[in-house]
C-alpha cells in the first residue's frame, strides 16, 4: 500500500487522467449548479421581477471589499482573517511556480508566478486561518451551536492541499513522494467537492448577494451592508 | 452540546391543535410548503450557509438573552428547517409545536440578520416558511388565529363591524368640528387624491389617532376620503399566521375599495405590518409587482407636508426626544431619513439612537408578536431588553414610534422597566406642534388657542 501511494504509477495517474476528471467535474458541476439555479428561479414570482444590476453590484462590492460593511467592521479580526484566507486560498494555487511549470510542460503556456517565499508564506497563512476557524468552531458558543462534523470535513477539504503542499515543499514529516501524491489528490478532491458541498458558496455568493442587494436597494430603498 | 431551555407557555392555539395532528398530515403539509410553494431560494440558502454564526449579533433576541446561542438566526434555522429538510424530525404534534414556538415567538421577521449575513441570506424568508407550515397545521398562537378569524368575518383585525366604523367616523367628525371649522371626514368621495386607511384600533380604543389624521388632512387642505365599506382597514395578521390565502383576500378587498372610489393614492396609517402586507406580501400574493394603487405611508406623507409647507410648525417640543425605526418602514422601505426630518422639524432636542436607521433593533413586537396576547407578553419584555438599554442610553423622555406594534410594546416596556418614557406616533407629534390657521379655528378654539391631542 505504502509503495503504491508513493509510487510513480499513482503519481502519473493523479497527474494525468485524474486531473482531467477533477477539472471536468469542477467546471461541469459548477455550470450545472449555477444554470439549474438560474433555471429554477424562473418559477419564483419574486426573483427576476425585482433584479436590478446597479444594486446587485452595490451589494457585491460592499461585501468583497474589506470593512465595507457594518458587520465586517464589527468583527475586525474575523474580517482580516477571512479575507486573508480566501485571498491566499485562491491566489496561491493559481500563481504558484510549480503549478505553472506543470502547465507549461503540458501546453506551453505560462503566466506570472509568485516568488517562492511569498507563496510559501501564503500557504502558511491559509493553514493558520484554518486552525483559527477550527478553534473558533469549538470555542465560540454561537458557532459551536450550529457546527456539525460536516463543517470540519469541509474545512479539512480546503486545508488538505495546503498542508500537504507545505509538507512536500519543505520535505517535512513525511516522505516527499507521499506528500506530493496526497497533495495532488487533495487538490483534486477539493475541486470535485466545490460544486457539491457547501463549498459551493464560491458559486452562490454572487447570485444570493445580487438578489438580496436588489431586494434591499431597488425594492425596499434600504441598504444591506 | 448546548441544552435549549425555554419557559413553558400555555397557548390553546398551539397546545390543543398540536395534540391530535396525524403524522401523514404533517408530512403532507411540509412537503407541500417546502417542495411546491417555496422557490429556489430555500435550498440555495440552506446549502450555501457556511454556519459561520456571523448573523448572531444581528438578532435582538440573541442580544437580549445574554448571547444565548440558541437565539441566533442561524440556530433557529438549524432547529427547524435543517431538521425538516434532513428528514431528522419526528412527525408529531410536539415537534410542530417546537417549530411553531421558534418561528412565531423567537423571530419577528425583521430581516436585520439579512444585513449581517456575508451572503445576504434572507433568514426571515426561511422562518416565514416554517410559520406557513405551522399555520397550515393550525398550530399558531391563539390570539393570532383569532385575529385571522376576525379578518375573515369582518375584514378587520379586531372584530369591528362596518356599522361601528361608520358610526365612529361620524362621531369623530362631529367632535373635530368643535376645533376645526367645517371639518370633514369625507366618506365614499369618488376620485379623491388620497384614501386614508387606518388600523382598526383607530376606530376602537385609539380614536384620537384617527381624529389626529383627520385634523391634519383638514388643516393641510388635502383632497381625501375614506370608504364606508369593508376593505377600509389594512392590517393583515393572516400574513403573520401563515394563512396566505386569507392574507390575499384581505388585500384584494382593500385594493378593491380604492378601485371603487377611483382614488389616486392610498394613504396608510402608522402601522408597519399593514404597510408591509399591502406593499409587498399581499401585493405579490395577488400577482402584482407593486401595489396597484400607489401606497403612501404616513411618514412620507407628513414629510412632504412639512417640507412643502402645507402645514406650518408653530412650536417645538422641548423635552429630549428619541426615535424607534419600525422595520417595515425603515429597514424595509428606507423612510428613516424622512422620519428624522419630521422629528427635527418638530423637536428641539433630538437624541439619535445607536444603532440607527436600517441597523436599528426591532422592538420585539413585530411579525405579529404584539398580537399573541398575555401568554406571550414576557417574550416581548425579555426580548426587548436590548431596546430598553438603547433608549436608556439616549436619556430621552419621549420616543417617536410611528408603528402600532412598536408603540404598544415600548409603552409596555416603559411600564415594565420603569423607564418613564412617553411614546408618540408621528401624527401626535404633528398635531402637538402644527399651527391651525386662524380662519380654520372653530369658535371655542379661537378662545383657547389650539386644540390638544
Amino acid at each position: 500500500m505504502y509503495d503504491f501511494l508513493t509510487g510513480m504509477e499513482f503519481y502519473r495517474f493523479l497527474k494525468g487522467p485524474m486531473v482531467w476528471f477533477a477539472f471536468i467535474i469542477f467546471t461541469g458541476g459548477s455550470a450545472y449548479r449555477v444554470i439549474s439555479l438560474v433555471y429554477r428561479s424562473r418559477n419564483a414570482k419574486v426573483i427576476y421581477t425585482y433584479m436590478d444590476l446597479k444594486y446587485s453590484l452595490r451589494s457585491i462590492l460592499h461585501w468583497i471589499i474589506p470593512f465595507a460593511s457594518t458587520n465586517m467592521r464589527n468583527h475586525p479580526w474575523m474580517t482580516i482573517i477571512t479575507f486573508l484566507f480566501h485571498g491566499c486560498l485562491i491566489f496561491t494555487p493559481v500563481f504558484l511556480l510549480a503549478h505553472n511549470m506543470l502547465i507549461q510542460e503540458s501546453w506551453n503556456i505560462a503566466w506570472w508566478t509568485l516568488p517562492e517565499r511569498t507563496a510559501d508564506a501564503m500557504t502558511f497563512i491559509v493553514i493558520m486561518c484554518v486552525v483559527f476557524f477550527a478553534i473558533r468552531r469549538l470555542v465560540s458558543p454561537e458557532v459551536r451551536f450550529v457546527t456539525s462534523a460536516s463543517d470540519f470535513v469541509i474545512l479539512s477539504i480546503a486545508a488538505a492541499p495546503f498542508v500537504t503542499g507545505f509538507l512536500a515543499f519543505h520535505h517535512l514529516m513525511i516522505d516527499y513522494r507521499l506528500a506530493l501524491n496526497i497533495h495532488i489528490l487533495a487538490g483534486e478532491i477539493m475541486l470535485i467537492a466545490i460544486p457539491f458541498t457547501r463549498l459551493s458558496h464560491m458559486l452562490f455568493f454572487w447570485l444570493i448577494r445580487a438578489y438580496t442587494g436588489s431586494d434591499f436597494g431597488a425594492v425596499r430603498h434600504s441598504k444591506d451592508y | 452540546m448546548f441544552k435549549v431551555e425555554r419557559k413553558p407557555v400555555a397557548d390553546l392555539g398551539m397546545d390543543d391543535t398540536a395534540k391530535g395532528l396525524a403524522p401523514e398530515r404533517i408530512e403532507k403539509v411540509m412537503r407541500w410548503v417546502l417542495e411546491r410553494e417555496s422557490d429556489a431560494r430555500l435550498r440555495t440558502y440552506v446549502e450555501t450557509c457556511i454556519h459561520c454564526g456571523l448573523c448572531s449579533e444581528a438578532c435582538h433576541y440573541y442580544l437580549s438573552y445574554k448571547r444565548d446561542p440558541s437565539y441566533a438566526p442561524v440556530s433557529k434555522v438549524r432547529q427547524t428547517l435543517w431538521d425538516i429538510l434532513g428528514r431528522k424530525h419526528p412527525a408529531d404534534g410536539e415537534t410542530v409545536k417546537k417549530y411553531a414556538r421558534i418561528a412565531f415567538a423567537e423571530c419577528n421577521l425583521c430581516r436585520r440578520c439579512s444585513m449581517y449575513c456575508p451572503f445576504g441570506i434572507d433568514i426571515a424568508y426561511l422562518l416565514a416558511l416554517v410559520r406557513r407550515i405551522c399555520g397550515l397545521l393550525n398550530v399558531a398562537p391563539q390570539y393570532l388565529q383569532d385575529n385571522t378569524n376576525s379578518h375573515i368575518h369582518t375584514f378587520t383585525q379586531s372584530w369591528v363591524g362596518q356599522d361601528d366604523y361608520v358610526d365612529t367616523l361620524q362621531f369623530l367628525e362631529e367632535e373635530l368640528r368643535m376645533d376645526i371649522l367645517n371639518a370633514r371626514i369625507p366618506l365614499d368621495k369618488t376620485g379623491a387624491e388620497y384614501m386614508y386607511t387606518p388600523h382598526s384600533h383607530e376606530v376602537t380604543f385609539k380614536t384620537h389617532l384617527l381624529a389626529n389624521m383627520a385634523r391634519i388632512l383638514n388643516v393641510a387642505g388635502i383632497d381625501w376620503t375614506m370608504p364606508s365599506t369593508d376593505g377600509w382597514e389594512n392590517t393583515n395578521q393572516a400574513m403573520h399566521a401563515g394563512y396566505y390565502e386569507t392574507m390575499g383576500m384581505i388585500e384584494r378587498k382593500h385594493f378593491e375599495a380604492a378601485f371603487r372610489l377611483k382614488v389616486r393614492r392610498i394613504l396608510a396609517g402608522e402601522c408597519g405590518h399593514a404597510f408591509r402586507a399591502a406593499v409587498y406580501d399581499g401585493t405579490r400574493w395577488l400577482g402584482w409587482k407593486t401595489p396597484p394603487v400607489p401606497y403612501v405611508s404616513a411618514i412620507q406623507f407628513f414629510y412632504e407636508l412639512v417640507r412643502d409647507g402645507r402645514i406650518r410648525i408653530a412650536r417645538k417640543i422641548q423635552e429630549p426626544v428619541t426615535v424607534q425605526d419600525p422595520c417595515s418602514f425603515v429597514r424595509n422601505r428606507g423612510l428613516g431619513e424622512m422620519l428624522r426630518y419630521i422629528i427635527r422639524a418638530t423637536c428641539e432636542d433630538f437624541r439619535e439612537v445607536t444603532p440607527k436607521l436600517e441597523h436599528n433593533y426591532c422592538c420585539c413586537a413585530g411579525g405579529g408578536v404584539i398580537n399573541y396576547g398575555p401568554p406571550w407578553k414576557f417574550i416581548r419584555m425579555e426580548g426587548g431588553r436590548i431596546k430598553v438599554r438603547q433608549f436608556r442610553e439616549t436619556g430621552a423622555k419621549i420616543v417617536i414610534a410611528p408603528c402600532h406594534s412598536c408603540h404598544k410594546t415600548i409603552e409596555e416596556m416603559s411600564d415594565f422597566y420603569k423607564l418613564g418614557l412617553h411614546v408618540l406616533f408621528a401624527n401626535e407629534l404633528i398635531v402637538k406642534t402644527m399651527e391651525v390657521p386662524e380662519a380654520m379655528r372653530a369658535v371655542q378654539q379661537k378662545n383657547e388657542g389650539t386644540g390638544g391631542v
